[in-house]
């Protein structure tokens, strides 16, 4: 059984709280706001650990907010609180006229709230569904077992977390939705030793809006997947620090464009003056090869929302065309302040953040190529099997760390390397990359951001980069 | 709900559910916090959050927890019914239990705690930073990143066996992020965080100087070659590369396996005896000091680093049992509770006569790199390795000039490093995250574009 369940709160929850969701947002729009919106959550969380070959940890959460937003123009005020009584509610509203300093009466129309829109109305039957921390643990037990191959492996984890959370989103242009989101992640990690070297290996699965995935996850393949890594890491030599062509895999490889190019088509980076390709709508931004798409649904994807953290359902978005520029990710302050439509992007961690427009299901579209066909076609240069995190600066400058690579020679993949980070500049990057494959596959992310660390996917199949400098020693 | 009357209601609901002994953390805020776009007001924030963490033991002393927001008596009942069922699962091998220091004094100095200015006046203080920021040099034209905020909590601690120990206190932040603009020359960007009790404590004008000069400076940047160069640590960067590898001093990394350090390496020597370093949260310069960690044990100063060599670890309850010592007040409070550094100090020591002492970086005209401040440490940092290979904004001295560096990245190892600090100026800067001198090292890998 579930440590908790998630169940209806007669106090704000269901239809019947309708009256009282529109006695707030009638107040503050007779108050002088332009527009009211309110978040709240209701969030059953648990995480699980398992170190060796013990449950070392087993931790549940639970708790409510809101958050209310109000817009005076271009501004906004954001108040979150736990207190989700109606006098709280109205308080937080009260604080936030009071912050924007609204002195004026009410011009905007308030005609009530639409008919409730419940996406959630299908997932209610499967929450009984979600595994028990019983069912769990023994599965977790069972992968860290599944890692102990060789006693080169000093340390073996396993860990799994889950996040149920019920939200219900009004506000004064008359959305009235609420949703049942679930997301599962669990990893993988260990650490290999031998005299001097060690080395490190990981990963991480995830799924949304599916209680049967963690059943379904292949925990033998994916121990397997763990200790190749790391073995194969552990005698690497450090890589030599230069500019080369390099191939990176398909799945989590995809954080390149994450990095090096997402974050800087979302519209808060157009409000702040940060992204390279603020006017180059309709221009060409990367190579021909290169087609890239947020969607908001992709079956099962760790990324993927039914609604949007401000009630919009969310729209599939080529972002880039055959290497032109075609569409921002935006949301509804993004939308006011810089005109780029909204694309069911808001998103934020939970009631504490005001949304922002954020990435969802990210990824670069397939080309036609095998992955022999790229690594074939470079004398010299890295294959980077498996990334680690990266960071984009107010610049446009990325990086990102290669947790698994090995040196291409002669268009035949040799030795492993270790310590290589990939650095560069989106508008410099994006039109190197020259050749795509026709493996995409996706894979699982948290990002962190303006509005809080959000649940994404990352994809693409292999790419080919013409020349990136690869830091090292 | 205040904290005497939370303690209350959890002692009234643990003994409903048969419950003996238990503990709970919980912090009680309310922040503050604005952002400006060009003189307007961009995005104004409140928030009150509570937290409380409940820890129970099962009649097998097996240890559960739970995490709520709601601390109402039907919350906090239903909290404590979730740790007792999370106890069937607490870990066996490795038992927890109350600090033995949790009823200990605790050392209160003078708390500086002050009142709210309000959003208005925050508003005020942001746009005329904005304003002086732009205005300092012709090539700033924004602030992308700013804001200033103000937060007031509480945090409390107490146990079933009587400990009971609570303190509030104020903190403000102020960031300001400047991007300029040249003709034919990429944008750069730079910036200065300053914190202060209270927002009317704040340095505000040092913060502009502060992020102005860095973000001028960068202007007329070149491309660095690859190689390996003599380096100078800022004191901001490496008190940041200290804390990405301070698993060294971290008994429960040591205990898991994934710290450089084992459970012999007291007495080993990791760098020049030139060097000291103390963990010290109560630091007069330190405006997030805490009296108490998450178990309730005082927060004091300790020495990790004692003329080279490793002199403490800092623990937890648990991991102070198994280490056959006494906690030191750095642990959290969590279901596998997790150890932390609070105020790294870095110092020169007695033992300093190998120290190449020419090495000012005021004064020399030797060729080297000044590293500023270092980025991404999440994803370029291999603590459990001692790897790193680390983007970072600095400067190339030669010949008596600094040129600003493009774009590249620092690598190594951090035994290595330590081992090769050849000079510890004299002189310590205060910074957001502890104290520290300028840090030579001779003979790291820079990567860059040329």
């Amino acid at each position: 059984m579930l440590s908790s369940q998630i169940k209806s709160n007669k106090i704000v929850f269901g239809s019947c709280n309708k009256n009282l969701l529109e006695e707030i947002i009638f107040y503050g729009i007779r108050l002088g706001a332009d527009f009211v919106e309110i978040f709240i959550e209701n969030t059953d969380n648990s995480s699980v650990l398992a170190e060796e070959d013990f449950i070392t940890s087993v931790s549940p959460s639970f708790g409510r907010g809101a958050g209310i937003r109000i817009f005076k123009g271009k501004k906004d005020g954001f108040v979150s609180t736990n207190d989700l009584t109606k006098h709280g509610l109205m308080r937080s509203v009260s604080q936030a006229i009071e912050m924007l300093d609204i002195t004026d009466n009410k011009r905007e129309v308030f005609n009530g709230l639409n008919k409730h829109r419940d996406y959630s109305l299908s997932k209610k039957k499967w929450i009984n569904e979600v595994p028990s921390i019983h069912e769990i643990s023994e599965k977790l037990l069972d992968s860290t077992k599944s890692l102990k191959k060789n006693n080169k492996i000093i340390t073996r984890k396993g860990s799994y977390s889950r996040n149920l959370q019920e939200i219900i989103i009004a506000s004064s242009d008359g959305t009235y939705v609420s949703d049942i989101r679930l997301h599962q992640t669990v990893g993988l990690n260990v650490i290999a030793s031998d005299a001097q070297y060690r080395s490190s290996g990981s990963r991480r699965f995830g799924s949304s809006g599916m209680p049967n995935e963690f059943r379904l996850w292949d925990h033998e393949k994916a121990a397997n997947d763990v200790f190749e890594s790391s073995m194969n890491m552990l005698y690497a030599d450090y890589v030599d620090a230069g500019q080369m062509p390099v191939v990176l895999a398909n799945k989590f490889g995809g954080v390149i464009f994450h990095e090096a190019c997402g974050h800087l088509l979302e519209t808060t980076q157009i409000e702040r003056g940060t992204t390279p390709f603020e006017n180059k709508l309709n221009e060409k931004i990367a190579h021909e090869s290169v087609t890239a798409i947020d969607e908001g649904i992709s079956e099962g994807s760790f990324g993927s929302l039914s609604v949007d953290d401000e009630g919009m359902e969310p729209e599939k978005s080529v972002l880039i065309k055959d290497g032109i520029l075609k569409k921002f990710i935006s949301d509804r302050a993004g939308e006011l302040r810089t005109g780029h439509k909204r694309t069911g992007s808001g998103r934020r961690q939970n009631y504490s953040f005001a949304a922002a427009s954020r990435m969802r299901n990210t990824y670069i579209a397939k080309g036609e190529h095998s992955k022999e066909d790229l690594i074939n076609s470079i004398s010299e240069g890295l294959y980077c099997k498996s990334m680690g995190g990266g960071s984009v600066g107010a610049t446009g400058q990325f990086n990102f760390a290669v947790e698994e690579g090995y040196l291409i020679k002669n268009g035949k993949l040799t030795s492993p390397v270790k310590g290589a980070t990939l650095i560069g500049e989106a508008k410099e990057v994006m039109p190197k990359i020259s050749m795509c494959g026709n493996d995409l596959e996706l894979a699982p992310g948290f990002c962190g951001s303006i509005s809080g660390s959000v649940n994404v996917t990352v994809g693409q199949p292999h790419i080919k980069v013409d020349s990136i400098t690869v830091g090292g020693r | 709900m205040n904290s005497r009357e939370i303690t209350t209601q959890i002692s009234k609901a643990a003994d409903f559910l048969n419950l003996r002994k238990w503990d709970y953390g919980a912090s009680f805020s309310n922040d503050y916090s604005v952002q400006v776009d060009k003189g307007e007001a961009k995005q104004l924030k409140a928030s009150q959050k509570q937290i409380l963490t409940i820890r129970v033991w099962n009649q097998s002393n097996l240890v559960g927890i739970t995490t709520t927001s709601d601390i109402s008596e039907s919350g906090i009942k239903k909290a404590l019914k979730q740790a007792n069922i999370a106890s069937d699962f607490g870990n066996k091998n490795e038992s927890t239990e109350f600090s033995p220091l949790a009823k200990d004094p605790i050392e209160f100095k003078d708390i500086k705690k002050r009142n709210p200015v309000g959003i208005k006046k925050l508003l005020t203080l942001l746009r005329e930073a904005e304003v002086k920021l732009i205005e300092s040099h012709e090539s700033i034209k924004s602030v992308p990143y700013n804001g200033l905020s103000e937060s007031f909590f509480e945090r409390v601690y107490a146990n079933s066996e009587g400990a009971f120990r609570s303190y509030s206190k104020s903190q403000a932040a102020l960031y300001l992020y400047a991007r300029a603009e040249e003709k034919n020359n990429k944008p750069r960007s730079s910036g200065s965080v300053k914190l202060g009790y209270g927002a009317d404590d704040i340095d505000i004008e040092s913060c502009i100087k502060e992020a102005s000069n860095k973000t001028i400076s960068h202007l007329n940047y070149s491309s660095i070659k690859t190689d390996k160069y003599l380096i100078c640590f800022s004191p901001e960067s490496f008190l940041t590369m200290i804390n990405a590898f301070s698993s060294m001093f971290n008994a429960r990394s040591i205990i898991d396996g994934v710290s450089l350090s084992n459970k012999n390496s007291i007495g080993e020597k990791l760098s020049t005896e030139a060097l000291n370093i103390y963990d010290d949260g109560l630091h007069e310069k330190n405006i997030s000091s805490t009296p108490f960690d998450g178990e309730g044990t005082p927060t004091k100063r300790l020495c990790l680093i004692n003329r080279g060599r490793i002199e403490n670890f800092i623990h937890s309850e648990s991991t102070a049992r198994i280490f056959n010592t006494t906690p030191t007040g750095h642990a959290g409070l969590g279901s596998k509770v997790s150890v932390s550094p609070d105020w790294i100090v870095v110092e020169k020591s007695e033992e300093n006569i190998d120290l190449k002492t020419s090495l000012d970086h005021s004064t020399y005209e030797g060729e080297f790199v000044y590293i500023e401040e270092l980025n991404a440490i999440h994803a370029g940092v291999r603590a459990s390795q001692g790897s790193f290979s680390l983007p970072f904004d600095g400067w190339l001295y030669k010949n008596g000039k600094k040129i600003s560096i493009e774009s590249a990245t620092v690598a190594g190892d951090i035994k290595y490093l330590l081992k090769n600090i050849v000079n510890i100026e004299s002189s310590q800067e205060v910074t957001t995250s502890g104290i520290s001198p300028h840090i030579w090292v001779d003979e790291l890998s820079i990567t860059g574009d040329a």
